[in-house]
C-alpha cells in the first residue's frame, strides 16, 4: 500500500537516520513511502497571532501537495505533523482563512486531506497484533523508556491522537517490539526545544532532569518521535563540559522497530549518534528467525 | 352601572413624561361605569393612597382601577389601600400603563397616550366583573420532617423542637453528626469537632419534640405546604434483633403528616480518581482533607500511611478539582483556605521540626477573625504559602514528588514531599438529584439544592414549606451552615405561628352543570390539583394546590372550567374593549 509521505527538512539533513529507518520499517510492513512530488519547509511552528493566515501559507500549500497525492499524508516528525494537524484543523473551522490563502497561493486546497502520524497509522490500521506478529528479533529484556515531549500530543483538542497526560502511543509500539518498557514523570515534558538556539543552558539543564529520571527509572535506552527532542537530549551528553551523568542512547521508535523487525543495520540510520545505541542491540543480532515470528515468513 | 374609581399615577416623569396623563383622565371619565377618576404624582405615595382611600368613601365607589405600574410591583400595596377603605381588596386591579406603555414607546408620545387610556379601559371591564373574595383558609399540620442528621439537620430540628412543635429527624446512616463528626477539630478554636457535636446530639436524641429515625430515609412525597404526607423507609439495625439474620429483615415503612421539610443532606468528598495528576488513588502517601482529619483525630505524631515514617515534609494543594471548569468543579469550595491553615498548623504541633507548604491560587479567608487566623499559620507556625497551582503530583521511590510553581518569584518549584493533602472539593451527598426530584425543588448542575433567591430568599425553595439548611444548598463551614439551619427553623416556625394557612383564592372553579368528565383539564393541570369526583362525576379543584394558571380553561370544551376573576366573560369583555 503506497502512503503520500512527506519527510520535511529535519529529515532530510541532520536526522537522516530518522528518514532511513523509517522508510525501510514502512516498506517491510508493507506500507510504501511515497514521497510528495514537491514539498518545502511547513514552517516549523503553529502560528500562534490571531493574524495567522501569512503563516499558514506554507502548510497549506503541502496539504494541497497531499490531496494531489491522493488525500492524505504521512509524517514522521512530530512537528510536522503538529504543523500539519493544526492547520488542518484550523482551516475546516476557518473557511474564510482558506479562501484567502488559496487567493494567495493560486492552488486550490479543498480542505479534506487526512494528516497522520506514522504510529496512529500502526496503531489505527496496521494493529499492534500484526506488528508484533512480524518481529523478527524481540528486544525482551531490553529497558526503553519512551519519551513523548510536547508536540506530539498537545493540544489535545486539536491533535486527537492520545492523552498528554497519560500517553500510551510509543508504550504499545516498543512492547509490541518486546521491550520492557519504562514510564517515567518526565515522559511529556518539554524538552527546551528551539531555545537550544539561544538559551542553550536552558535545554541542557531539562536534558540532564529527564536523563537522570530516565535512568533512575532503569532505563536503557530514551526513544522519541521528535527530532529536536532527539537532538536536545543526545548532544550534551558529550558535548557539555562536566556532563557526570551516565550515557543514555537517545533513539527514534523506527530505529527499534528497525532492529526488532530484523532489518540489516544500514536501514537502522545511528551512524550519527552523539551517544552510539548500538552496542545495545548486539545481544539480539544472533536470535534473527529465533524469536518470536510472524506469518508472512 | 358600577361606580370604579380611576386613579391615574404620573410616576414623577416615568410615565407622565411619555403618556399624556389628563387625556387618560379625560377619557376614562366619559366611560359610563366610571364615576370618577384623577392623576397624581405618585400614586403608591402616602398622600397617593390617601387619596385612593377618600375618594372611595366620597364618591362610594365600588370598584378601583389604579392605571400605574405592573401588578407585580404595587397590586398588593393598593389592594391593601382600598381594603382599608373598607371595600374588598379584590375589586382593585392594577392598569399597566408604565412597564408596557411610558417605558416602551418613548418615541411616539400620542400611540403611547391612545394605547394608555385602551388598556385602563379594559382593566375598568374587568373590575366590573370582579367577584369579592376571601382568602382561603387551609389546615395546617404543625410537624415538622427534618432529612439528615448533620449539625445542619440537628440545629434546625433543635430550634423547632424547642419552640413546641414536634420534629421526625431522618438519618440515612446510624448515628448522627453527619460529615462534622469525622473532622478533628474546628478551625478559629481547633476545638475538638467531635466534643461540640456529642452535646448536640445528646440534645437531638433526649429531646421529647424530637424523633430520631436512623438508618433510614424518605421514598415518597405527595401533599402541600401545610399538609404534606412523606413516606420513610427504616432498615433494621442488626444490633438490636440479634436472634434474626439480617436478610431476613424487612424495612419498615412509616407514613407521616407534617406540615414543612427541612432538606439537610450535607455533603460527600470530590473522588480523587477524578485527579490522575495528584496521584489520584495510586500514591498512598496522597490524601484528601477529609483523610487528614481521620489522621489527626487518630493522635500522635504523623506519620507516612505508606511505611510509617514521620511525615517531615507536608504539601497541602488547595483548589484540587475545584475553581477548575475544564477537568473539576468550576465553584470555590469556600471552606478549604481556612481548613488547610488549620491542617497546618496542628500538623506542625504534632511534628514540630516538620516542614508545611501550601499551594494556593488566592486566600479566600472572609470572616470574622479568619483572616487573622490564615496569618498565624504563616507567621507563628512557619507553614510556607506558595502562590501557584501543582501541576502533577508522583512517586519517585518511597517519595512523592510535587511540581508546582511558585508565581510570586516566577519559579518552578520540586518539592520531595512525605505526605501530599489534597483540598479537594464539597459535592452534595449521593442521591441529591433523586432526592429534588421526589420533593420537586430544583438542583444545580452539581446537585446542590436550589434556593428560592439568591440573595433575598436563600433558605426557601421554590416549593412553599420546603426549606434548605447547610451544605446541602452549597459549600459552607459550620458557623454558616448554623446560622443557615436556624433561619430555616425561623421560617418554619413562621409558617407554624398561624393555626391555619391562607391563600390566595384566585383558584379555577368548576361550573358543575357544564362539565362532561371527560378529564382534559386532569391531564394538562401542571399542580395535580384536579381530579374527576368519583361519585358525582365532574371535574374538582384542590384550592391549595391550584395556582390559578388557567390551563384547565383553555383545555375545557364546554367552559366548564373558570378561573376566579378571569372568567371567560370579563376576558372576552376586556378584549371587546380594546378592539
Amino acid at each position: 500500500m503506497a502512503i503520500p509521505y512527506f519527510p520535511g527538512c529535519t529529515l532530510s539533513t541532520k536526522a537522516s537516520g530518522y528518514d532511513r529507518s523509517g522508510r525501510a520499517v514502512a516498506q517491510a510492513l508493507g506500507l510504501e513511502f511515497q514521497e510528495l512530488n514537491e514539498w518545502q519547509c511547513c514552517g516549523a511552528t503553529f502560528p500562534l497571532s490571531a493574524e495567522n493566515a501569512m503563516a499558514l501559507v506554507a502548510p497549506t500549500r503541502l496539504l494541497r501537495q497531499a490531496q494531489d497525492a491522493g488525500g492524505q499524508v504521512t509524517t514522521l516528525c512530530a512537528i510536522c505533523f503538529h504543523v500539519l494537524r493544526r492547520t488542518q484543523h484550523f482551516l475546516q473551522g476557518h473557511p474564510d482563512v482558506l479562501e484567502r490563502i488559496n487567493w494567495f497561493t493560486e492552488e486550490p486546497y479543498l480542505g479534506n486531506v487526512r494528516v497522520t502520524h506514522f504510529l496512529e497509522l500502526l496503531r489505527n490500521e496496521l494493529t499492534w497484533e500484526s506488528l508484533r506478529a512480524k518481529v523478527r528479533r524481540p528486544l525482551q529484556g531490553l529497558r526503553v523508556a519512551p519519551y513523548y515531549g510536547c508536540l506530539l500530543l498537545r493540544p489535545p483538542s486539536e491533535i486527537q491522537l492520545d492523552d498528554p497526560d497519560d500517553p500510551h502511543i510509543l508504550h504499545e509500539c516498543l512492547e509490541a517490539l518486546g521491550c520492557e518498557v519504562i514510564t517515567f514523570p518526565y515522559q511529556s515534558e518539554c524538552c527546551g526545544s528551539y531555545l537550544v538556539v539561544n538559551k542553550p543552558k536552558v535545554p541542557q539543564q531539562l536534558a540532564q532532569d529527564i536523563l537522570t529520571s530516565a535512568q533512575r527509572h532503569g532505563a536503557q535506552a530514551l526513544v522519541t518521535a521528535c527530532p529536536l527532542c532527539q537532538y536536545n537530549l543526545d548532544y550534551p551528553q558529550k558535548s557539555v563540559s562536566g556532563w557526570t551523568l551516565k550515557l543514555l542512547p537517545v533513539l527514534y521508535f523506527t530505529q527499534l522497530m528497525a532492529v526488532a523487525l530484523g532489518l540489516p543495520s544500514e536501514d537502522w540510520g545511528m551512524e550519527n549518534h552523539t551517544v552510539d545505541p548500538r552496542p545495545l542491540f548486539e545481544p539480539y543480532l544472533t536470535t534473527v528467525g529465533q524469536g518470536r515470528t510472524g506469518g508472512d515468513r | 352601572m358600577s361606580r370604579i374609581g380611576v386613579f391615574v399615577c404620573h410616576c414623577g416623569h416615568n410615565i407622565a413624561g411619555t403618556v399624556d396623563v389628563k387625556a387618560v383622565v379625560e377619557q376614562l371619565q366619559r366611560n359610563g361605569d366610571v364615576v370618577f377618576a384623577i392623576d397624581y404624582k405618585y400614586m403608591c405615595s402616602d398622600p397617593g393612597q390617601q387619596l385612593i382611600r377618600e375618594s372611595i368613601e366620597k364618591y362610594q365607589l365600588d370598584g378601583v382601577v389604579v392605571a400605574a405600574c405592573s401588578p407585580a410591583m404595587h397590586e398588593t400595596t393598593f389592594r391593601r389601600t382600598v381594603s382599608a377603605a373598607g371595600l374588598n381588596g379584590f375589586r382593585c386591579e392594577s392598569a399597566n400603563i408604565r412597564e408596557q406603555v411610558s417605558w416602551v414607546h418613548q418615541q411616539d408620545k400620542e400611540a403611547a397616550t391612545q394605547k394608555a387610556i385602551e388598556i385602563t379601559a379594559s382593566i375598568v371591564e374587568k373590575v366590573k366583573g370582579n367577584e369579592i373574595l376571601e382568602p382561603l383558609v387551609l389546615p395546617l399540620t404543625h410537624r415538622t420532617l427534618v432529612i439528615g442528621g448533620g449539625i445542619a439537620g440537628m440545629q434546625a430540628a433543635l430550634d423547632i423542637a424547642e419552640a413546641g412543635y414536634p420534629v421526625i429527624l431522618v438519618e440515612r446512616h446510624d448515628h448522627l453528626g453527619g460529615r462534622m463528626a469525622e473532622l478533628s477539630g474546628s478551625y478559629l478554636n481547633f476545638r475538638a469537632a467531635p466534643d461540640l457535636l456529642e452535646k448536640k446530639i445528646q440534645q437531638v436524641l433526649s429531646h421529647p419534640n424530637i424523633q430520631t429515625l436512623r438508618n433510614a430515609e424518605v421514598i415518597g412525597l405527595s401533599g402541600y405546604v401545610g399538609n404534606f404526607r412523606v413516606q420513610v423507609k427504616q432498615n433494621p439495625e442488626a444490633e438490636e434483633t440479634p436472634v434474626m439474620p439480617l436478610d431476613e429483615l424487612q424495612p419498615l415503612t412509616f407514613t407521616f403528616d407534617v406540615g414543612a421539610i427541612v432538606v439537610a443532606t450535607g455533603w460527600q468528598p470530590y473522588d480523587r480518581a477524578r485527579l490522575p495528576e495528584y496521584g489520584g488513588v495510586e500514591i498512598p502517601d496522597v490524601v484528601d482533607g477529609l483523610t487528614f482529619e481521620k489522621m489527626l483525630r487518630e493522635g500522635g505524631v504523623l506519620r507516612r500511611p505508606s511505611d510509617g515514617k514521620i511525615a517531615c515534609e507536608v504539601v497541602f494543594v488547595q483548589c484540587a478539582g475545584s475553581r477548575d471548569p475544564e477537568h473539576g468543579v468550576s465553584y470555590c469550595s469556600k471552606v478549604c483556605c481556612m481548613y488547610v491553615a488549620k491542617q497546618a498548623m496542628m500538623y506542625k504541633e504534632r511534628v514540630p521540626d516538620g516542614q508545611a507548604y501550601v499551594f494556593y491560587i488566592d486566600i479566600r479567608s472572609a470572616g470574622k477573625n479568619y483572616d487573622e487566623y490564615v496569618q498565624r499559620a504563616m507567621t507563628d507556625y512557619g507553614v510556607l504559602y506558595l502562590r501557584g497551582k501543582v501541576s502533577r503530583v508522583f512517586r519517585e521511590g518511597d517519595q512523592t514528588i510535587v511540581w508546582g510553581s511558585d508565581t510570586l518569584t516566577g519559579r518552578a518549584v520540586e518539592i520531595a514531599a512525605d505526605l501530599v493533602v489534597l483540598a479537594t472539593p464539597m459535592l452534595p451527598s449521593r442521591g441529591s438529584a433523586e432526592l429534588g426530584q421526589l420533593l420537586h425543588i430544583s438542583t444545580d448542575g452539581y446537585g446542590f439544592f436550589n434556593e428560592a433567591h439568591p440573595k433575598l430568599r436563600p433558605v426557601e425553595t421554590l416549593t412553599a414549606g420546603i426549606y434548605l439548611a447547610g451544605v446541602a444548598q452549597g459549600p459552607k463551614d459550620i458557623p454558616e451552615t448554623v446560622s443557615q439551619a436556624s433561619g430555616a427553623a425561623a421560617k418554619v416556625l413562621q409558617l407554624f405561628s398561624k393555626d391555619e394557612m391562607t391563600a390566595s383564592p384566585l383558584v379555577a372553579s368548576v361550573i358543575e352543570e357544564l362539565c362532561a368528565a371527560c378529564g382534559a383539564c386532569v391531564k394538562v393541570c401542571p399542580y395535580g390539583a384536579r381530579q374527576i369526583h368519583p361519585i358525582w362525576n365532574y371535574a374538582t379543584v384542590n384550592a391549595a394546590l391550584c395556582q390559578g394558571c388557567g390551563a384547565c380553561v383553555v383545555a375545557c370544551p364546554n367552559k366548564a372550567s373558570q378561573v376566579r376573576n378571569w372568567r371567560v366573560e370579563q376576558v372576552m369583555g376586556m378584549v371587546d374593549r380594546l378592539l
